[in-house]
């Protein structure tokens, strides 16, 4: 298999799972934006620092008002992760591997940009935004299983595994920080809607009714801080989307490195002591996490997409 | 006989269709051309009469349905060209016609015999140029034909590809004239394409007809991609099992890439872009693989000469690959088409091309070419400016109809313009009669009506020879025009080379 459509699948997949978080994390933040009393001033802003997108934004807005923010973050082609930047991206990558790719699986993906073209193109952003965004949510859905049900599990499909684990870890970080960043402003009030901001994070995961049976007690921040980093089961959790990343690198050739970038993430999400996290807290070992799953990416960019022909010769 | 496709012959509740609804061949006008299927009103060709009887027997409303049949297997095959059009690529359904374009066999071991002898003389001559250069050495072909050439390439003399062949894939243009005659209408040598529609046009057809290739013996056209496989292969520098081949295409932005990627996975090859390929220290071709660097053979090559290697060409090429030239002339990569091949493929060598075929074979050529004038010989050139009018002017080294003058259809200001073009430089033009080429019925708005055709057989030279059974026939859709190419309203048809009779 040659190394640039390796590259290319694995980015398909990581911008499906862009797209499709980024509406999750966009409706879940609404919602729990709704359910705060109206003194407490409303940060939309957060939104572009959990989705590191702050060299983008800068420039080019002067107010950080809902509308802004929800222009950029949804659809601005010039902020290289909002959900039609990555839908774009996704099928231009599906485009140009069409041969290894199911045909049902092309017509879906372009499909999915145009529809999310015509949503998000215009000025004036769609009033049903969580009906549009839950729809983006399912599509992609839809094709993350064509693809698992209709494409033999050889190469190519363990680079898409492999890219959608490694986003899907990512974003699951990224959604765990609006339980941690709205969270920091102080009050007697906070920990009366803790139990509803984290429900809200549960469900934008869709993991809310799971949670329900694994855990059985009432929802409270370290507790689902704790299922969504360490429940092995639940398949957007950190720790199940590292087996994932770690099953998917075994069956590829020469992935020693990535292997144990992965290992060490693992062993350090193991050490920690979840409880321990809250508030600023939670937030920087999110960011330590994201790191460990840059490091990750790293390592299959060098294992794969840029191999030297020193190495043979 | 109803075949796969559940088509009511006889429209609802078996009520025979009326007469003036079907093709009444007595009324079919011959326009005063040649046409392939129908020698007189009324009355068929020996090969095309099982065609023309059995479609005498189905209405107007039954072919559209065909048609349609037809379209939408196309559109579910994905069979697409692209054309650029407001700076932006649009994939478009392959246009194709429902009514074959028929040969008899006899004729076509004619044509096949001449398209064979045709690029062996080629051949010679491109090896000819690049190393002894005997050909001008004794006149036969002028030097300032050869010093005039754009794709002449200086730096490749000496080399010596493998069989002496240059050019390993070639596109011949044939058109019919008034009285029958195949004519050559040019060589194509450099990165012929429409290969892939000549196939796909046989699966279309097929289903759209499969009563008729089950009574009639047609020569068929699939073995195209094995063909192709087997000359490649043939070329490798290493004696392997298994060598490894690739399609070099320019990208996703090029109109052909619809074929590029389809023989690719018809020949079970790599589709490879520029960057995907390295050059080595010991000057072999390597791909990027994810199982490391993974040594390349035979690299059939789709992108033009002067974007191959930035290091030997066009420096700002990102298309291509550095050391790519070099590797290739110390023997470790075969190139098909070989670079420089196109040397053959300029409009003024074309009128050489008879010579070449006596100097290097020592025999008559058994497939014409169009009379040409060479605007660089005086006597030509005066000929040519005093009847600007009724000539087809071409420029010796553009391809696709580009920059080409049709006298007949030309206002007074283009053809002052071509006048002043050739006065100026003169070794770059050449000159034709306006062809009449032959028709064929098509059907055209629900009715069947003759259309100007050509016909691009496609050859493959390597260890062997080999000619398609046929070729890709295109289709000037619109009314008595004679411009069959698809990016300007042309279709195609299905070629069928018929045994028996």
């Amino acid at each position: 298999m040659l190394s640039r459509v390796a590259e290319r699948i694995y980015w398909m997949a990581r911008y499906l799972e862009r797209a499709e978080n980024t509406a999750r994390l966009v409706n879940v933040y609404r919602e729990s934006l709704l359910d705060l009393p109206k003194g407490v001033g409303v940060q939309w802003r957060q939104l572009v620092e959990i989705t590191g997108t702050e060299e983008y934004f800068e420039p080019r807005y002067r107010s950080s008002g809902e509308r802004n923010v929800m222009k950029f973050v949804l659809g601005d082609l010039d902020n290289p992760s909002s959900v039609l930047s990555c839908l774009a991206a996704a099928r231009e990558n599906v485009r140009t591997t069409r041969d290894l790719i199911p045909s049902e699986g092309w017509e879906h993906v372009n499909e999915l940009y145009l529809f999310a073209r015509k949503k998000f193109a215009k000025s004036k952003l769609p009033l049903n935004q969580h009906a549009v965004l839950s729809e983006i949510v399912m599509r992609a859905q839809q094709i993350a299983g064509l693809l698992a049900g209709t494409m033999s599990h050889g190469d190519a499909y363990q680079f898409a595994r492999l890219g959608r684990s490694i986003e899907r870890a990512d974003m699951t970080t990224r959604i765990l920080d609006v339980g941690s960043t709205t969270l920091i402003a102080p009050g007697e009030e906070i920990e009366r809607l803790e139990n509803r901001l984290w429900m809200n994070v549960l469900r934008s995961l869709s993991a809310y009714q799971m949670y329900r049976q694994y855990v059985r007690r009432r929802v409270s921040g370290s507790d689902a801080v704790e299922f969504l980093l360490r429940d092995e089961q639940f398949p957007r959790s950190v720790a199940h989307n590292l087996i994932t990343i770690a099953e998917a690198l075994k069956r590829l050739p020469r992935s020693d490195k990535p292997l144990r970038a992965t290992a060490r993430t693992q062993r350090h999400l193991a050490s920690t002591d979840t409880a321990a996290l809250f508030g600023n807290g939670l937030h920087l070992y999110m960011d330590e996490l994201q790191v460990a799953f840059a490091d990750i990416n790293e390592q299959v960019v060098n294992a794969w997409f840029l191999p030297r022909l020193d190495e043979a010769v | 006989m109803p075949g796969p496709f559940a088509i009511a012959e006889r429209g609802v509740g078996g009520v025979c269709i009326i007469d003036r609804m079907r093709i009444d061949w007595k009324k079919y006008d011959l326009q005063g051309n040649f046409d392939e299927l129908i020698s007189s009103p009324g009355y068929a060709r020996a090969a095309a009469r099982g065609l023309v009887k059995y479609l005498r027997s189905l209405s107007d409303e039954q072919l559209s349905r065909r048609q349609r049949a037809a379209e939408l297997a196309i559109a579910e095959m994905g069979i697409t060209f692209t054309v650029y059009s407001e700076g932006e690529n649009i994939d478009r359904a392959w246009p194709l016609d429902i009514i074959p374009r028929v040969f008899a066999a006899s004729e076509w071991q004619r044509i096949a015999a001449g398209l064979e002898q045709r690029v062996t003389a080629l051949n010679h001559f491109i090896d000819d140029i690049y190393n002894d250069q005997k050909i001008v050495k004794d006149k036969v072909f002028p030097a300032e034909v050869l010093a005039g050439s754009k794709d002449y390439l200086p730096v490749l003399a000496g080399a010596k590809p493998r069989y002496g062949v240059w050019a390993h894939i070639c596109g011949s243009d044939l058109v019919r004239d008034k009285d029958g005659t195949i004519y050559v209408l040019e060589d194509n040598l450099r990165v012929p394409s429409g290969v892939s529609y000549m196939v796909e046009n046989r699966s279309v057809t097929k289903r759209v007809w499969p009563e008729l290739f089950r009574k009639h013996e047609i020569a068929p056209v699939d073995d195209y991609p094995a063909q192709l496989f087997d000359m490649l292969a043939s070329l490798s520098p290493r004696p392997l099992d298994y060598p490894e081949i690739v399609v070099l295409t320019p990208g996703i932005y090029n109109s052909a890439y619809f074929e590029h990627s389809y023989l690719a996975q018809r020949m079970g090859t790599e589709l490879v872009e520029g960057s995907d390929l390295e050059v080595g220290k010991d000057d072999c071709v390597y791909m990027r693989t994810i199982h490391g660097p993974q040594r390349v053979d035979v690299i059939y090559r789709r992108i033009n000469d002067a974007f191959l290697d930035p290091k030997a060409f066009r420096e700002d090429s990102a298309l291509g690959v550095p050391g790519l030239v070099r590797a290739w002339r110390k023997g470790n990569v075969a190139l098909a088409n070989a670079p420089g091949a196109g040397v053959a493929d300029d409009k003024v060598v074309y009128t050489y091309v008879p010579a070449m075929i006596k100097y290097y074979l020592d025999e008559d050529p058994l497939l014409p070419n169009v009379p040409s004038y060479l605007c660089m010989d005086p006597q030509q050139r005066e000929h040519v400016l005093a009847n600007l009018d009724q000539l087809v002017v071409k420029p010796a080294n553009e391809s696709g109809g580009y920059g080409m003058l049709i006298g007949p259809h030309a206002s007074v200001t283009e053809r002052k313009k071509f006048a002043a073009l050739i006065r100026k430089s003169p070794r770059n033009y050449m000159a034709q009669p306006t062809l009449s080429l032959s028709i064929t019925p098509t059907f055209c708005d629900g009715k069947v009506e003759g259309r100007h055709v050509d016909l691009r057989p496609f050859i493959l030279q390597g260890e062997r020879t080999y000619v398609t059974s046929g070729g890709l026939t295109r289709v000037a859709l619109q009314k008595g025009s004679l411009i069959v190419n698809s990016s300007q309203g042309g279709g195609s048809k299905d070629t069928w080379i018929v045994e028996g009779q």
